[in-house]
């Protein structure tokens, strides 16, 4: 990305105008593919195929440099050529000497990532090599001379009628080629002539099998397999880490890879290679000659194993999983952010989505991913679409940690640099301390409440925010509330004797300081259904500062929440959260900043409020207690981290058997995530992505009561309809009305 | 390993947009007559008892031929009842030319060669592995694009894909 396409308000409101439409459209269609292909297969059938491929990776990647050298025996006993190359430089210079000993005028490529890496097209060109790219997808970006906006779909932000205008630009076919029938026609006539009289057939490989020096390729469109057999050489270039054991491992990621990458089934073409294969060499020179030509060609294969930062992340702790990555695009198709803007805007040289900060930072250096890592929000509805159970939000948190710092440490010390907790504010910038210490500003702006709320509200005020911390002036600021949470409990006697439970009501931030009416709310349910409920005076659980990349001061606050909850857990209380993105610390990221023993503890005795009270009626508590929903209509939605735990459905069910009639959303994602929403330059990405959750919401919003589990969501729902947004408990609530 | 049923392979290529037609070993060389849309190429079938040779085929055709071909047919050792799936082998006789280059592609494929789901068909793949067999397609429908803004199928490989279903004798 040059000086001049970084990524600013303009850069993002150009990309959301001009390819926006195609994204949205293809993204959300392999999305919803999916979802129907694991609904299909069944989620259980999915997740041992997940767990499974999972294994296999971890195991080798464990164990790469043997399977490196398993490989290298087994093709070379086949008769191919290993070429372990150190980076893009030594991999380019050494396939152009296969090239130059093929005596080759001509490369043509199938789709390959890899390639797109080490610009090997650049490289070959520069030699005086013709190269084509095969795949479809491929040949139109490389016509256009654009990067490839999605891993998988390289082209998919360009519409038929732009694909048109440029083939009848390039081209000048003597008939218009105005619909994808004609186009595919087109290019398969062209670019068949060029394989045709190709030297040099490039691939990638999906997956590289050690003991037999095989090689599987995923492919729909076959152009793959005639890169790989047409030309009488074959060059397969791939990454150290799609090495696997041997074609055993390989059945869970057949499994995998296109449900998640497209939600097909099975490719259209699942090529196992072991080259050279026994297909005979063809010479079109000789095109009257039987048995192909009767070439005689020994066919040649090479095999350029690319390390290229590699070794180095197989050595880091956080980035190593990055490695497990097979390419399928899942976290991209997931992601609201990416759906709306695409590869253009969220990714880097190279790779496109949530994972591509992983392999931006290891390939490319911090600098590169720092260019759009701020696109993941953490919302994690990537995470359970992963085929290999990658924490790619962790990745990204973990990677703009670094960038805050200042510094990239490079891989050498990385392990010695570590995350030093007194480290943190060194280098982070203002504008992320300021919304990573939220808690601070609620506590102040809570004191000094309502003057606080005045003043901020003043255009004055709201200038300067937007100035210095790039707080955007449309957006309605948090109203802090006089009394907390933890005052307004303080100030009652437990309601209820002889309780069936004792519940530690968890007051984070936003409960406690602004949005202090669920909070109550959800007192006076529990109360209801027989539980005593304490307030205990916690300080936030870290979500803020995690989301801005201070993970030292994330792990500070969760060493304090879990010293101030977990002996609420051994007193036998249940400690029950509203806020859904502070649920999800406890469940998920406490497991990176907490020994793995307070992070168990805390997991198994925490709850979402509804999954509470699901439990509570269910184990005989009396839906009597509280208020009828008499048939009335909601809209519920509900938290992209309450989704990716399983736990939306307690609300919906609760709301069911209390008597609502509930229509729930089914977007990725609010498209507010926290603070992301407030910052200036992502304001139109935020407002763009939530307009298609106002879509589903505009039509029913008269006739029904729009809730929303999350802070975030229930503000941007104001923003995007009309303020009044409530949360589920508060229709719950005896006292309510 | 457990045997796929004809009709679940069936159940399977209705819905990849794919025709069948089922046959006695006696009826094959008057079946491949019909099916193929001159000119046709070949590539001699991987099994004992079943053969082109009397059928409207060319075998080893030469370039040319290859090209111009509207019929490719090829034989297979390996079907996937649950998927629809047939494995295209690359063999000296030049299956993968003749699956690829032509627009429509028949596959001569026996009943009992059919595996349940995909875990059977990987049991026999490793089967094959180790018998030195290595270097497979699966392949599943006619190849297709969504590339150029609808999906469109036939591309760089047939857009008809027909398979031929050889009953075993009773």
């Amino acid at each position: 990305m040059s000086e001049s396409e970084r990524l600013d308000a303009d850069r993002i409101r150009t990309l959301l105008e001009s390819e926006g439409d195609e994204i949205k459209e293809n993204t959300r269609l392999f999305n919803a593919e999916r979802y129907d292909a694991v609904e299909a297969v069944g989620e259980d059938e999915h997740e041992d195929n997940r767990s499974r491929a999972r294994e296999i990776k971890e195991d080798a990647i464990e164990r790469l440099p043997e399977l490196i050298d398993r490989t290298r025996e087994a093709v070379e006993a086949n008769g191919g050529t290993v070429y372990v190359a150190d980076d893009a430089a030594d991999a380019n210079r050494y396939i152009s000497e296969v090239a130059d000993d093929a005596d080759a005028d001509s490369v043509v490529k199938s789709k390959s990532m890899t390639t797109e890496e080490i610009d090997l097209n650049e490289a070959l060109e520069a030699d005086g090599l013709d190269v084509w790219e095969t795949d479809l997808g491929e040949f139109v970006v490389q016509i256009a001379e654009e990067a490839p906006s999605h891993i998988v779909g390289p082209s998919l932000h360009k519409s038929r009628e732009e694909i048109t205008e440029l083939f009848e630009r390039e081209f000048d076919p003597e008939e218009s080629l105005d619909s994808a029938e004609k186009l595919t026609a087109f290019a398969r006539e062209y670019l068949g002539g060029r394989i045709d009289d190709a030297e040099v057939g490039v691939t990638g490989a999906n997956f590289v099998m050690a003991d037999s020096g095989s090689i599987a390729l995923v492919t729909n469109e076959g152009n793959a397999r005639k890169c790989a057999s047409i030309p009488d050489t074959h060059v397969a270039v791939a990454g150290i880490e799609k090495i696997i054991p041997s074609v055993a491992e390989l059945e869970p990621f057949a499994e995998l890879i296109s449900r998640s990458a497209t939600g097909q089934e099975i490719p259209q073409y699942l090529s196992l290679l072991t080259p050279p294969v026994d297909t005979p060499a063809i010479d079109f020179d000789s095109e009257d000659e039987p048995n192909f030509g009767n070439s005689g060609a020994d066919r040649e294969f090479h095999l350029v194993l690319l390390d290229n930062g590699r070794r180095a992340m197989r050595e880091d702790d956080d980035l190593r999983e990055t490695l497990y990555c097979i390419r399928c695009g899942a976290c991209a198709n997931s992601c609201a952010n990416f759906q709306s803007v695409g590869g253009h805007a969220f990714g880097g040289e190279t790779y496109t989505g949530g994972i591509a900060t992983g392999w931006e930072a290891g390939i490319e250096g911090n600098d590169v991913a720092a260019e759009f890592n701020d696109l993941c929000t953490g919302c994690s509805r990537c995470v359970n679409a992963c085929p290999v159970k990658i924490d790619i939000p962790w990745i990204n948190t973990v990677v703009r940690d670094r960038i805050n710092r200042g510094k990239d440490p490079g891989f050498d010390d990385m392990l010695v640099d570590g995350l030093i907790p007194d480290e943190e504010e060194s280098g982070t910038p203002l504008r992320k301390r300021f919304f990573g210490n939220f808690e601070t500003m609620a506590k102040i702006g809570s004191a000094t409440a309502p003057l606080s709320n005045a003043v901020a509200s003043t255009g004055l005020a709201r200038k300067a925010m937007e100035s210095v911390l790039g707080v955007d002036a449309r957006r309605d600021l948090p109203e802090f509330e006089r009394t907390t949470l933890c005052d307004w409990a303080e100030g009652r006697e437990s309601r209820v004797e002889e309780p069936e439970r004792r519940v530690a009501l968890y007051p984070d931030v936003y409960t406690n300081y602004v949005q202090t009416e669920r909070g109550e709310a959800a007192v006076r349910v529990l109360e209801a259904l027989g539980c005593e409920v304490v307030v205990p005076d916690v300080g936030g659980s870290g979500r803020a500062p995690l989301s801005q990349g201070m993970i030292a001061t994330a792990e500070r606050k969760a060493e304090a929440v879990s010293e101030s909850l977990l002996p609420y857990v051994e007193d036998g209380y249940d400690v029950v959260v509203v806020e859904p993105s502070d649920l999800a610390m406890f469940r998920r990221e406490y497991e990176k900043l907490l020994p793995e023993e307070d992070h168990e503890r805390l997991d198994e005795g925490s709850y979402e409020i509804l999954e509470y009270v699901f439990g509570l009626l269910e184990n005989g508590a009396n839906a009597d207690a509280l208020p009828a929903g008499d048939g009335d209509g909601v809209a519920y939605h509900s938290h992209c981290q309450q989704r990716t735990l399983g736990l939306e459905t307690y609300t919906e069910t609760v709301l069911e058997r209390l008597g609502y009639d509930v229509l729930t959303s089914d977007v990725e994602c609010c498209g507010m995530a926290g603070s992301f929403g407030y910052k200036s330059e992502y304001y139109d990405l935020s407002m763009d992505v939530g307009a298609t959750l106002a879509d589903q919401f505009e039509a029913v919003a008269d006739e029904r009561t729009v809730v929303a589990s999350g802070t975030s969501c229930m503000e941007q729902l104001d923003s995007l309809l009309s303020p009044g947004t409530r949360h589920p408990v508060e229709l719950l609530d005896p006292a309510g009305g | 390993m457990s045997t796929g049923s004809v009709e679940q392979f069936q159940q399977s290529l209705s819905r990849l947009d794919t025709a069948w037609t089922v046959v006695s070993t006696d009826e094959l060389a008057a079946t491949v007559a019909d099916l193929v849309d001159p000119p046709a190429v070949g590539a001699e079938l991987p099994f004992d008892d079943l053969s082109l040779a009397e059928t409207p085929v060319t075998l080893g055709p030469s370039p040319a031929q290859l090209r111009d071909a509207v019929t490719g047919v090829t034989g297979s050792r390996m079907g996937i009842a649950s998927l629809g799936t047939v494995a295209v082998e690359s063999r000296d006789e030049g299956d993968e030319f003749v699956a690829l280059y032509p627009e429509r592609h028949v596959v001569v494929i026996k009943a009992s060669d059919l595996r349940s789901d995909l875990a059977d068909a990987f049991g026999w793949i490793r089967r094959e592995f180790e018998a030195d067999r290595r270097s497979f397609i699966l392949a599943t429908g006619p190849s297709s694009t969504g590339d150029m803004g609808a999906l469109v199928q036939g591309v760089h490989g047939p857009e008809q894909v027909h398979i031929v279903i050889v009953r075993d004798n009773e």
